[in-house]
C-alpha cells in the first residue's frame, strides 16, 4: 500500500529512555543509524526481531506499542508488521521455535511427511507448543532455500534436505 | 508537463494531462470503468483489481491487462474497457472478490447502494464454482457512529488509506496476512477521529455502515433532499435523506470550493439531535413559575404586547449565529422598526472595545479551497480540529505541502500535521503576537506599541514572522478562532492580527464561530451594523452590555443561555432580572426553563428554508426538507406574522426567497475578503490574570450548539477533551496539591461549581481548562478569566 504523505510520523510523547534496556535501545539505534531521520521507520522489522527475542520469542501488545513509541510511528503500522510476517508471534512461545516450510517447493519435496510426523509424534498440530514447552510447531511460508527443499527453520539456523528421521535428530538435541 | 495530449478510450478521443491516470480520463469522459479501491480523493492502492482494461501504446499492445487507476496515459494510448479481454479480466476479479464476501445482501444495510453489488449484476456470474468455506471474520466495535460486518470486506482499503491521509492519524490498519487479512484497529479501540464518518461513504460494501442509521429504512425508500450544514462555518454541502418527514440520515455532496467530498462527523450525526425528547412543540408561558402550553395567536399577542410596551432602550435581542439569514434579517428589522439597536449574534464574544475599528464583515478573506495552497499560517486562538474539522483538513494539507504553521493558543493542540505551537496563558498569548509583531518592527497605537516593545522575541517567533513575510500576500494568512473570540483581550488580539499583517503584507482572516457568523453581519445581526453590513450611525448594546442586568426585555433566539453564552452565570443572573424574556427555540432545556417567560417553537435545521453564508462569503440558500414538530413553526414565519402583528411595514413576503432576495439586494456591494480593520483601537490590555488561574473554556467539538448537545450517537463518542472536568497541567496541580480526581471547588466571580481534576499537560501552567457549553457549567463565569480553585475539604 502506498501513502501519499509516507511516512507518518507520531509523537507518542513517551520518555524513550525508559523504553526496553540500555543494551536494546543500542541494537534497535544500530539499525536506525541505516536510514535516514525521517525513515527510521524503516526500522521496524529488526526492532520488533531485537525486542521479540528478548522477550522469550514472542510479543506483547504493549511491547509492540513500546516500538511504536521508539520508532515515532502510528501503533496499527506495527500491528501490521508484526501481524504479517510470520517470524513475528503474538502468542507465548515454546524455547524453541521449528518452522516447516510449506510452500510450493518444500511441499513436492516432503514437507507434507515432515508436517504430518511431527504432528503425529509430538501431538501438537501448526501453532501449538509441546505440552513440556520444549518447542511451538509452526507453518511458514517459503524460506528461500528451494533447492535443497524440504527445509526447516529451527530458531535462527536453517536446515536442509531434511527427512523425519533427520528432523527427529534435530528435535532430540533441543534443550 | 502542462501540454496536453489526446488519448483514445473505448475508439473515442479524449485529452489528457500526461502522468493522468486512465481511470481519471475515463471518469472525466463518462466512460465507467468499475472499480473499488480507486478514489479521487485517495493515493492510488491497485489492490482490488477490479477496473483492469486492454491498452496498447504506440501500436504495441500491453501484454496483459492493466488497472486504470494505477496506469498513467502517455501519447498513443488506446484503451479498451469493454473488449472481450477486458471484460474477461474484470469478471474473473470479480469472481475472486466474491469468493469470501457473504451473499447477505437481504439483510445487509449496504443492500440496494452497494458497489459491489451494482459492479456483480453487470460482472458477476450466476453461479459460483466456489465450494469451499467462506472466510469469517470477527467484528470490531469501532465505536457509536460506525457499524462494522468485516466478513463483507473486500479489503479495498480505502477506509485504511482516509484514516491515514486525510484524517491523519492511523486509527484503521490492515492487519494479517493473505486470507486472514483484516481490517480494524487490531486492539478493539473506538474510532474516535472528528472525520470518521467518512469511511462509511467509502466503503464500497456493507462492512463499515451509519450505526445509528442501521437497519432503519432501505435506500430506496429514501428521498433526498439538498441542505446545508448548520454547525462550523464552512457550510459543508449534505444531502438529507428523508423517509415519512424524518430526516433518516445526512450524506455529503460533492462541492471542491466548500467540503471537496467529506463532511465532519458533526454534520452528519448531528440530525440525530432533531429527535430529542425535549423539542418544543408547542408555545408556551410561565406563569408564577408553571409552564403552560398555550395557543399561536395568544402567544404571540403576548409577545407583541410585551415589546410594544418596552422601553427599546431597554430590549435586547440575541440571536443564535446559525440562525438562517432570513430569520437574522427579519429578527432585526423588527427591531430595529421598533426602535431597539440592541441586537447581537457573538455569543461567546466578551471583549467589544474594537466594534468601531472592526471589518464590516469579517470572513475568511480568501476563497476556502485557497488555505491548502498558502505557504505560511499564524493561527491564533483556536483548537481548528474541534472547530472547523474541515478547515483543518484544509490546513493539514497545506501544511504537508509545506507551508509553515505556528500556533498560538491557551492549550496545546492535537495536531495531525507539523507545526510550531507557542502555548502559553492569555496573558501569554498577547505577549507571543507582540513578539512575532516586533520581528517584523510592527507598529500601531501607542497601547500597541508599549505591548510590543515590551516583548523579547525568540527564535520560534522569528521564524514565525520571517515566514509570513517571506510567503507574502497571496499565500499567508493570520487565522483568528473561537479561542481568541472568547479571549479577554480580543479587541487587542485583533489589533495585534493586523499589525503582524501589515508588517509581513498578509492577510487577516476570521474563523467564523458558527455556521451563518458571516451571514449575521450581512443581516444586520450586530449592534453596529445595519442589513448589507454597513455601519450604524447609532450603534446598540453588544451582547456584554445587554446581559449587564440592566435591561428589561430580551428577545432569546435560537440557543441556550446556560450553554451558549461567554457568561452562564452572568447571563443566568441579568436574565433572572430581566422582566420579560421571549425564547424561540427548536428545544426546551433548563437554562431556557429558568431564564424565560415565553416560548415559541421554531423550526430547527433541516425544518426550514433559509440560507447561510459560509467563511468565505458564499450565499448557499437550501430548502426544508421535513416540517418541524407539533406546533412548531419555520423562524422566518413567525417573524413575518410578529412582524404584521406588530403592524409594521413590508412584512408581506410570499416566500422566504423574496426574503433572501431583499436583503441580497442590499448586499450587492458588500466585499467579502476586505478584512482590514476600519480603524484604530485604543484598547489597553486588562493583564487577564497575570497573578492567579485564568479559566480556558474551549468548546467541544460536541457541544457547539444546541442540536449537537442533542445528538445522542455524538455524545457517546468518548472524546478525552469533551468531559466536564477541570484540566489542569502535572506541575500546576503538584504546586497547587492536587492529584487526579481531587474534587474541587472553582469559582468565578460570586458563584462556582464542585468539579474534579484531571491532568492534562496540554494545558499550560497558570490555566485551569473547564470545557464550555457542557452541563455543570452553567454557574461558571466567563469561558475565558479568572478562577480560583479549593480543595473540597469534606467531598
Amino acid at each position: 500500500m502506498s501513502f501519499r504523505n509516507a511516512p507518518v510520523a507520531v509523537d507518542h510523547e513517551r520518555d524513550k529512555t525508559t523504553l526496553f534496556t540500555p543494551e536494546i535501545r543500542a541494537a534497535i539505534d544500530a539499525h536506525i543509524a541505516k536510514y535516514p531521520p525521517e525513515w527510521k521507520q524503516s526500522a521496524v522489522m529488526p526492532a520488533l526481531t531485537i525486542v521479540q527475542d528478548a522477550n522469550g520469542g514472542w510479543l506483547t501488545t504493549e511491547l509492540m506499542d513500546d516500538v511504536a513509541a521508539y520508532l515515532d510511528m502510528p501503533q496499527v503500522s506495527v500491528y501490521e508488521v508484526a501481524s504479517f510476517y510470520g517470524m513475528y508471534d503474538l502468542e507465548p512461545q515454546g524455547r524453541h521455535k521449528v518452522c516447516v516450510c510449506n510452500s510450493i517447493s518444500c511441499l513436492l519435496q516432503g514437507s507434507e511427511a515432515l508436517i504430518e510426523h511431527i504432528e503425529h509424534k509430538y501431538g501438537v498440530g501448526p501453532g501449538e507448543t509441546t505440552a513440556d514447552g520444549r518447542f511451538t510447531f509452526k507453518e511458514v511460508e517459503c524460506l528461500g532455500a528451494c533447492r535443497h527443499a524440504p527445509v526447516v527453520l529451527l530458531d535462527k539456523s536453517y536446515h536442509e534436505d531434511l527427512t523425519p528421521e533427520s528432523l527427529d535428530k534435530l528435535i532430540d538435541e533441543l534443550e | 508537463m502542462t501540454d496536453k495530449i489526446t488519448i483514445e478510450i473505448d475508439g473515442r478521443d479524449c485529452e489528457a494531462a500526461p502522468g493522468e491516470m486512465i481511470i481519471a480520463v475515463a471518469d472525466r469522459e463518462g466512460i465507467s470503468i468499475p472499480r473499488f479501491c480507486y478514489h479521487k480523493k485517495l493515493s492510488i492502492a491497485a489492490n482490488c483489481r477490479m477496473c483492469l482494461v486492454e491498452a496498447e501504446q504506440g501500436g504495441r499492445p500491453f501484454p496483459k491487462p492493466v488497472p486504470a487507476c494505477a496506469t498513467p496515459v502517455g501519447n498513443g494510448l488506446k484503451v479498451w474497457t469493454r473488449s472481450p479481454k477486458a471484460i474477461e479480466a474484470q469478471k474473473g476479479t470479480m469472481e475472486f472478490l466474491l469468493i469470501n464476501h457473504p451473499l447477505d445482501c437481504p439483510i445487509c444495510d449496504q443492500g440496494g447502494e452497494c458497489e459491489l453489488q451494482d459492479v456483480a449484476m453487470g460482472y458477476g456470474g450466476d453461479v459460483s464454482r466456489f465450494s469451499e468455506r467462506k472466510r469469517v471474520v470477527e467484528d470490531e466495535d469501532l465505536g457509536p457512529l460506525i457499524a462494522t460486518d468485516m466478513t463483507r470486506c473486500i479489503q479495498c482499503t480505502r477506509c485504511v488509506r482516509f484514516a491515514a491521509e486525510v484524517a491523519g492519524v492511523r486509527e484503521l490498519g490492515a492487519t494479517g496476512r493473505g486470507e486472514d487479512m483484516r481490517i480494524g484497529t487490531f486492539v478493539g479501540q473506538a474510532v474516535t477521529h472528528e472525520l470518521s464518518g467518512n469511511v462509511i461513504d467509502l466503503c464500497p460494501v456493507g462492512a463499515l455502515t451509519s450505526k445509528p442509521f442501521r437497519f432503519t429504512a432501505r435506500p430506496w425508500e429514501l428521498s433526498g433532499i439538498d441542505g446545508i450544514a448548520p454547525h462550523d462555518g464552512l457550510g459543508s454541502n449534505i444531502r438529507l435523506h428523508v423517509r415519512r418527514n424524518r430526516i433518516m440520515r445526512v450524506h455529503p455532496r460533492d462541492n471542491e470550493a466548500v467540503n471537496e467530498t467529506w463532511i465532519s462527523d458533526r454534520d452528519r450525526f448531528g440530525y440525530a439531535g432533531l429527535e430529542s425528547d425535549d423539542r418544543l412543540t408547542a408555545p408556551m408561558v410561565k406563569e408564577e413559575g408553571v409552564w403552560r402550553e398555550i395557543g399561536w395567536s395568544d402567544a404571540l399577542e403576548l409577545a407583541a404586547k410585551r415589546l410594544k410596551g418596552a422601553d427599546p432602550a431597554e430590549t435586547g435581542w440575541l440571536l443564535a449565529p446559525n440562525a438562517t439569514l432570513e430569520e437574522l434579517y427579519l429578527a432585526q428589522r423588527i427591531a430595529r422598526d421598533l426602535g431597539c439597536a440592541n441586537i447581537d449574534h457573538r455569543l461567546r464574544q466578551q471583549d467589544f472595545r474594537a466594534d468601531a475599528a472592526d471589518p464590516l464583515v469579517p470572513t475568511l478573506g480568501l476563497p476556502v479551497a485557497e488555505l491548502e495552497r498558502q505557504k505560511a499560517v499564524l493561527l491564533v486562538g483556536s483548537d481548528i480540529r474541534q472547530e472547523q474539522p474541515l478547515l483543518a483538513h484544509r490546513l493539514r494539507k497545506a501544511a504537508l505541502a509545506g507551508a509553515t504553521v505556528c500556533c498560538v493558543n491557551p492549550l496545546k493542540l492535537n495536531l495531525n500535521h507539523p507545526a510550531s505551537q507557542l502555548v502559553g496563558t492569555p496573558a501569554a498569548m498577547l505577549d507571543d503576537l507582540a513578539a512575532i509583531a516586533k520581528s517584523l518592527d510592527a507598529r500601531g497605537s501607542s497601547a500597541l506599541n508599549d505591548l510590543i516593545g515590551a516583548a523579547e522575541p525568540t527564535e520560534a517567533h522569528a521564524e514565525a514572522a520571517s515566514a509570513l513575510r517571506e510567503a507574502g500576500e497571496q499565500e499567508a494568512v493570520v487565522l483568528l478562532g473561537a479561542l481568541a473570540a472568547t479571549h479577554p483581550d480580543y479587541s487587542l488580539i485583533k489589533v495585534l492580527a493586523h499589525a503582524i499583517a501589515a508588517a509581513a503584507g498578509c492577510r487577516v482572516g476570521y474563523l467564523p464561530a458558527a455556521a451563518n457568523s458571516v451571514g449575521a453581519y450581512l443581516a444586520g445581526a450586530h449592534p453596529d451594523r445595519l442589513p448589507g453590513a454597513k455601519p450604524s450611525e447609532a450603534p446598540g448594546r453588544s451582547v456584554a452590555a445587554m446581559l449587564d442586568g440592566s435591561l428589561k426585555t430580551l428577545v432569546l433566539w435560537g440557543f441556550e443561555p446556560d450553554r451558549d453564552l461567554v457568561d452562564a452565570a452572568g447571563a443566568a443572573e441579568a436574565l433572572g432580572e430581566a422582566e420579560f424574556v421571549i425564547a424561540c427555540s427548536a428545544f426546551r432545556g433548563p437554562g431556557l426553563d429558568s431564564a424565560a417567560d415565553l416560548m415559541l417553537p421554531i423550526g430547527a435545521f433541516a425544518e426550514t428554508s433559509g440560507t447561510f453564508v459560509n467563511a468565505n462569503g458564499t450565499w448557499q440558500r437550501f430548502q426544508g426538507a421535513v416540517p418541524p414538530p407539533g406546533e412548531a413553526r419555520p423562524g422566518w414565519k413567525v417573524l413575518r406574522v410578529f412582524g404584521n402583528l406588530l403592524d409594521l411595514n413590508g412584512f408581506e413576503y410570499r416566500d422566504g426567497a423574496e426574503v433572501q432576495s431583499e436583503l441580497a439586494a442590499l448586499c450587492a456591494e458588500v466585499q467579502y475578503d476586505a478584512n482590514a480593520p476600519r480603524g484604530d483601537c485604543e484598547a489597553e490590555p486588562t493583564s487577564p490574570a497575570r497573578a492567579g488561574l485564568t479559566r480556558i473554556g474551549n468548546i467541544p467539538v460536541y457541544a457547539l450548539d444546541p442540536l449537537t448537545r442533542r445528538s445522542a450517537p455524538l455524545q457517546e463518542v468518548p472524546l478525552a477533551r469533551g468531559e466536564f472536568a477541570v484540566y489542569l497541567h502535572p506541575a500546576q496541580a503538584a504546586e497547587d496539591g492536587f492529584g487526579p480526581g481531587t474534587l474541587l471547588y472553582a469559582q468565578q466571580g460570586k458563584s462556582g461549581v464542585r468539579i474534579r481534576v484531571i491532568l492534562d499537560d496540554h494545558v499550560p501552567m497558570g490555566c485551569a481548562r473547564i470545557p464550555g457549553g457542557l452541563p455543570g457549567g452553567e454557574t461558571l463565569g466567563p469561558l475565558m478569566g479568572p478562577i480560583s480553585l479549593e480543595r473540597v475539604k469534606n467531598p
